[in-house]
């Protein structure tokens, strides 16, 4: 008699559980769809200049033949990928390199008072200046090619890294230190066995920032320093009022620094279990 | 064996601040010394000297005649705040000393088993600190000292962050742990109970600066009976010695002119 009514409350219990699930997924999704929403409508109904703002469509439909269209028929035809491919190639060499050079820079600032002293201030002053201002400079040691589109990106990326490391480990607990020369703990093993993991979650951050801050910075590049890539695209794109590309390309940045966003996440999170309880 | 011998431990000196005056302690092998006083009173301050994470500005601490000089897993600390790696499972945790010391993998992984299982975590082996409640954490703490084989165990107030229940518990499990493998303890607390449950001699401080007020041998047989009268004729005695140190170490932080006069 009281299996029936067991039965039928557990089934209402999970069937509450994936309603609860579903409506927190479309919330997620709701902001997207709504601004798409309101851009058509704006678009389409005349509230703003059409000239100026290609409706959601267009934009999809440019989107598509940039990706699939015949690579012979116009620039924005099928080109999409190779551009998208440049672009994310120097995301990702200027990002490592910024990370490599952050992250020890960062630990030795972190750590040693005398390097701390002789570097941060250059670091300070060097890094409120805007990687626009650097261009030229760029350009000039190494001309229109992706040097440069390195050197900017790394540039620009290496400041978060360094300055979020540094923190970690300047802010590592000094109660745990003790505990590992209690233990025995060989000096030149503090860095690595516990200072670094305990500065891995600000690592990770200055590593998210610095990877945003990256994909910025590639546009910047590419509109100035290169000629290939989504951001020479966009760029190019302006001359010929190609305003749905502009779009198309924006869009697809967004996209790609955000699935990178993820992936820096997704690996942290592997890396930083044991933070989830603080 | 394992004796410890503080000769004219001395004054500690911070901002002209003298937090030990003068301290002169012997220690016998396997004895649980407990340091008892007011806050502010340098109890502390004696223990990182003995540990070797600060200098005494004066005197020596001597450990089986040999003076101490950096810090080492044979004076083992469970700390107050538990202290564990959180990036590592309880059993990197106990492993950690042993590994730095490049003990074979093997001989490792037994040693931190049995450890683990003395200290009643059997099964919690993969499990990361912040999964585990402060009586579990201390325990790991406890553990991950006593694998290292330490000729001397300091313990700060360690059961101080716990609720009473927990640390009436983790008190028992002490002396279990101790009473299997016997060896020299010198604990800080400011609690007189726990002082007189775990101690073979109650080392009774002044306030600041600190100085040895009296030393209170406890001659009552293990198990202590909390209720006993014994044991309340010893907390009434210890009390009287503390009370005057405590009113002085808060007329110490008090400003002129409150309402609580």
């Amino acid at each position: 008699m009281t299996a029936v009514p067991v039965a039928a409350l557990a089934a209402s219990l999970n069937a509450g559980r994936i309603v609860a699930s579903v409506y927190l997924a479309l919330r997620r999704v709701a902001g997207p769809v709504i601004v798409v929403v309101l851009w058509h409508l704006a678009s389409t109904r005349g509230w703003v200049d059409q000239r100026f703002v290609p409706s959601p469509l267009t934009v999809m439909r440019a989107l598509q033949e940039w990706m699939f269209g015949p690579t012979a028929a116009n620039p924005y035809s099928g080109t999409w990928f190779a551009h998208a491919a440049n672009s994310a190639y120097r995301v990702l060499v200027g990002f490592l390199i910024a990370a490599a050079l952050g992250v020890t820079l960062g630990c030795l600032i972190g750590w040693f008072r005398f390097v701390s002293d002789l570097v941060d201030p250059v670091i300070q002053v060097l890094r409120p200046i805007p990687i626009t201002a650097w261009v030229p400079f760029a350009v000039i040691f190494f001309g229109i090619r992706d040097g440069s589109a390195f050197f900017l990106i790394a540039l620009g990326a290496f400041f978060p890294v360094v300055v979020n490391t540094a923190a970690g480990v300047a802010g590592t607990p000094k109660l745990l230190v003790r505990a590992a020369r209690m233990l025995g703990i060989r000096p030149y093993m503090l860095l690595p066995r516990v200072v670094l993991p305990a500065a891995m979650p600000f690592i990770f951050t200055g590593l998210r920032l610095g990877m945003g801050l990256a994909w910025v910075l590639v546009i910047v590049a590419e509109m100035m320093a290169v000629k290939s890539g989504l951001g020479f695209a966009m760029w190019d794109a302006y001359y010929f009022l190609r305003l749905d590309i502009i779009i198309a390309a924006m869009l697809s940045v967004g996209a790609l620094g955000f699935v990178s966003d993820l992936i820096i996440r997704l690996v942290g999170r592997r890396f930083l279990r044991w933070s989830r309880g603080l | 064996m394992r004796g410890l011998r503080k000769r004219f431990l001395d004054i500690a000196r911070q901002e002209e601040v003298i937090a030990l005056d003068g301290i002169d302690l012997e220690i016998g092998d396997n004895e649980f010394l407990m340091v008892l006083g007011p806050s502010g009173c340098g109890k502390t301050t004696l223990l990182n000297i003995v540990a070797s994470f600060e200098t005494a500005t004066g005197g020596e601490v001597r450990v089986d005649g040999e003076p101490v000089r950096k810090p080492g897993p044979d004076r083992g600390v469970v700390f107050q705040e538990y202290a564990l790696f959180p990036w590592l499972t309880v059993q990197q945790n106990v492993e950690f000393g042993l590994r730095e010391r490049g003990t074979p993998r093997s001989e490792r992984k037994e040693r931190v088993r049995r450890q683990i299982a003395s200290v009643g975590l059997s099964g919690f082996e993969r499990r990361y600190p912040h999964e585990l409640s402060g009586g579990m954490r201390q325990r790991v703490a406890l553990a991950r000292v006593l694998v290292n084989d330490p000729k001397i165990l300091l313990m700060d107030e360690p059961f101080a962050a716990l609720d009473a229940q927990t640390r009436s518990m983790m008190q028992q499990e002490l002396l279990g742990v101790w009473s299997a493998e016997r060896r020299t303890a010198i604990f800080i607390t400011h609690n007189i109970e726990e002082a007189i449950l775990l101690g073979d001699r109650v080392v009774v401080m002044t306030a600041r600066p600190g100085r040895i007020k009296e030393i209170v041998a406890i001659e009552l047989p293990r198990p202590r009976d909390v209720t006993s009268a014994e044991f309340n004729e010893i907390r009434r005695r210890i009390g009287a010695l503390l009370e005057d140190e405590v009113q002085a170490a808060f007329a110490a932080t008090r400003v002129q002119g409150g309402p609580m006069q």
